[in-house]
């Protein structure tokens, strides 16, 4: 790629000293990019632009909240009433919480059915997954600052789960109370580190760009990268597909924000956090309710914790556990069946963590969480052995093989 | 071509049973602790292009300052505020004094002063043990955000205004409990508020219970969410901008990729 010609005097100048219009030129305009991304694709910038978002409404808020146990609940609700367009702020920064899991789940999904994760990209998607865990605390905090019912009893919960760890348990969650009760030590903690954890995601994203960089995106056929005949500049092909695609993610959240912005919160936590009174069922943000099934799974309260965690921590160790050298779905016919199952079993895991922890919710939550650890732990390395997959294209660009023209790469063709 | 198009349609349906069943798991959360449901109403107030009715508001306000005041709050709400279902300053202003405030004055001394525009709606009891020890324990909510703090809460309070009935025979009703269908448990520590002219409207409506919990719900939905009519004209507004954005945007898509799709095949 040849380097880039600036005409302003003053970009040149800066440009000479501090490249830094030559690694944006490089970086975000002529980016080679695989030509045949679908519209999966669009999620990764989609959830930046929710972060952004985040953290814009965030400061916003920060500037007319009070993290106080007394006045927290009244700083909020002040907002809604007395601070110009603050409800407009609140309300996006609530369902924005919603809508970037949506978003990332999404985006999580299409790397796990496109094999994004395999080398050379193993430590891309461990950093997505550092992410995706950076954002499951910062939400959680973020929820208990309105001190509303489920604020308290929901942090009052989750923090207890520390004390299911042997002999030092019960210590660790006073330290992170800072005090014997969730209390204004609590509020003020939480209040700081979710102000500043937003900031340490950032700082992962960059490096997770960075991942990506170095070997560019996958791509649904899943095979590297021939040569130039392959790609496309980045601009003007995917920035005005991410347009297009953000314009369809902003009309879902302005439908959500404008028309029904409780819709995805509990009604209970416009009442003030009351630690004399326990709410009938607990229940937390639904984009932890997958979690909090397995949690309430396991009947030992250590053994929930570890195989909620464990939830997580087999998302770290993923590209070494799929053994198969094929990265898309496309070609592996079994997996592909796997994939949906999967999608299915978290969806049932969401829906029981809904439920009361009592009869047949119970058992099903079991046999969702063993079926979720069984397509981690036993699918994922022995399937590869089993499944005869499909032929691979010789390159994005010529996709059907000599006399081969399985439906997949027809697929792949019909896409050009 | 006709491949291409299931094409698109496949990934339209992907995008909105996304969406659907994201919806759908987070309904179930509030179904889970409600098992009883309520009488669903018409409001005003609902769907996208919902407006509070100023009468039916005003009337609201009534039933509350004659019936609900007596034992419950609206702390969140100022004086101020009832500008917006069409009193005028005139009428905030006299409103507002008829309840005193406490203040100090230049001595360092407390004393009562006549309530402001400004003021927030004054409590009938200085604190919560106040109000449990006047209420045979009972704490009576205040109702400022109380149609948010319920799921589906303008049916909820509309119809457990409307819901006491008697018991039946075998279920016993202790002293000071009420009996309501629409309560969970059934047993309530208020007493049933509204009953036949229980207040004479100033606007000559005739005061029957239903009337009066459809106005004091309309009233309260309003304190729950005084932005709703300022959310939902912006949102119309919003919305139409997006469209035109994103299907501009998919044009531009469509030329630009032009060249791209066209080369290959």
């Amino acid at each position: 790629m040849s380097k880039p010609k600036f005409n302003n005097p003053v970009v040149k100048w800066i440009d000479y000293r501090l490249p830094i219009f030559t690694f944006m030129d490089h970086e975000l305009n002529h980016y080679p990019t695989p030509k045949n991304l679908n519209y999966f694709w669009n999620f990764g910038s989609l959830a930046g632009i929710a972060l952004v978002t985040m953290i814009i409404t965030g400061i916003v808020l920060s500037m007319n909240y009070t993290a106080h146990v007394d006045y927290a609940f009244d700083s909020v609700e002040r907002i809604m009433r007395d601070v110009n367009h603050g409800w407009l702020i609140r309300y996006i920064h609530m369902n924005g919480a919603s809508f970037f899991f949506i978003v990332v789940f999404i985006h999580i999904f299409r790397g796990l059915y496109y094999g994004s994760y395999k080398a050379p990209r193993e430590l891309l998607w461990i950093l997505g997954v550092l992410i995706l865990l950076l954002m499951m605390a910062t939400a959680f905090m973020g929820y208990v600052l309105p001190w509303g019912q489920m604020s308290f009893w929901g942090a009052t919960v989750i923090t207890n789960l520390f004390s299911a760890i042997p002999v030092v348990g019960e210590s660790i969650v006073t330290w992170l109370w800072g005090g014997f009760s969730v209390d204004n030590s609590t509020l003020n903690r939480f209040f700081s580190l979710h102000f500043v954890l937003p900031f340490v995601i950032v700082g992962v994203v960059i490096l997770h760009l960075i991942a990506l960089h170095r070997f560019g995106s996958n791509n649904p056929i899943g095979i590297d990268v021939k040569g130039t005949q392959d790609t496309i500049p980045f601009s003007p092909y995917y920035t005005i597909k991410d347009l297009f695609g953000l314009g369809v993610f902003l009309t879902f959240f302005a439908a959500a924000v404008f028309f029904f912005p409780n819709f995805m919160g509990h009604p209970d936590n416009y009442i003030e956090a009351n630690p004399m009174v326990t709410p009938a069922h607990i229940v937390p943000e639904w984009y932890f309710l997958p979690f909090y099934a397995i949690l309430r799974a396991i009947p030992d309260k250590l053994g929930g914790v570890l195989f909620m965690f464990g939830a997580i921590a087999v998302l770290f160790i993923l590209p070494w556990l799929d053994r198969s050298p094929v990265r898309s779905s496309q070609f592996r016919p079994i997996f592909k069946i796997f994939f949906w199952v999967l999608v299915a079993d978290c969806i049932l895991l969401g829906y029981l963590g809904a439920m009361p922890a009592e009869g047949i919710y119970v058992i099903l939550s079991r046999i969702a969480t063993a079926y979720y650890f069984f397509h981690f732990l036993v699918l994922f390395p022995l399937l590869p052995y089993i499944e005869k997959t499909k032929p691979l294209p010789i390159s994005i660009s010529e996709p059907v093989l000599s006399g081969a023209a399985t439906a997949s790469a027809f697929a792949t063709r019909e896409k050009k | 071509m006709f491949l291409k198009s299931i094409k698109k349609v496949k990934v339209c349906l992907i995008y909105i049973s996304t969406f659907i069943s994201v919806f759908l798991i987070t309904n179930f959360s509030f179904a889970a602790g409600d098992k009883i449901s309520y009488p669903q109403k018409e409001w005003t107030f609902s769907g996208i292009t919902g407006t509070f009715d100023r009468a039916s508001q005003q009337r609201g306000l009534q039933v509350y300052k004659e019936v609900c005041s007596g034992c419950h709050g609206l702390r969140l709400l100022a004086y101020r505020n009832l500008k917006a279902i069409g009193y005028n300053d005139n009428e905030i202003k006299a409103f507002a004094a008829e309840n005193t405030v406490n203040t100090i004055d230049d001595e360092g001394e407390v004393i009562e002063r006549a309530a402001r525009p400004s003021d927030k709606f004054v409590s009938p009891y200085p604190n919560q043990q106040s109000a449990r020890a006047a209420n045979g324990g009972a704490y009576p909510p205040d109702l400022s955000l109380i149609v948010k703090a319920r799921s589906d809460g303008a049916n909820y309070l509309h119809a457990l205004l409307t819901g006491y009935v008697d018991a039946p025979s075998e279920k016993k009703v202790p002293d000071g409990m009420y009996y309501n269908k629409y309560y969970s448990g059934n047993l309530i520590g208020m007493p049933q508020p509204l009953y036949e002219d229980g207040v004479t409207y100033a606007d000559g409506t005739k005061a029957t219970p239903e009337q009066m919990a459809k106005d004091v719900t309309a009233f309260l939905a309003w304190a729950s969410e005084p932005e709703l009519e300022e959310r939902k004209q912006t949102g119309i507004a919003v919305i139409l901008f997006l469209l035109v954005l994103t299907l501009l945007s998919y044009f531009a898509m469509k030329k630009i990729w032009a060249p791209i799709k066209n080369r290959h095949v």
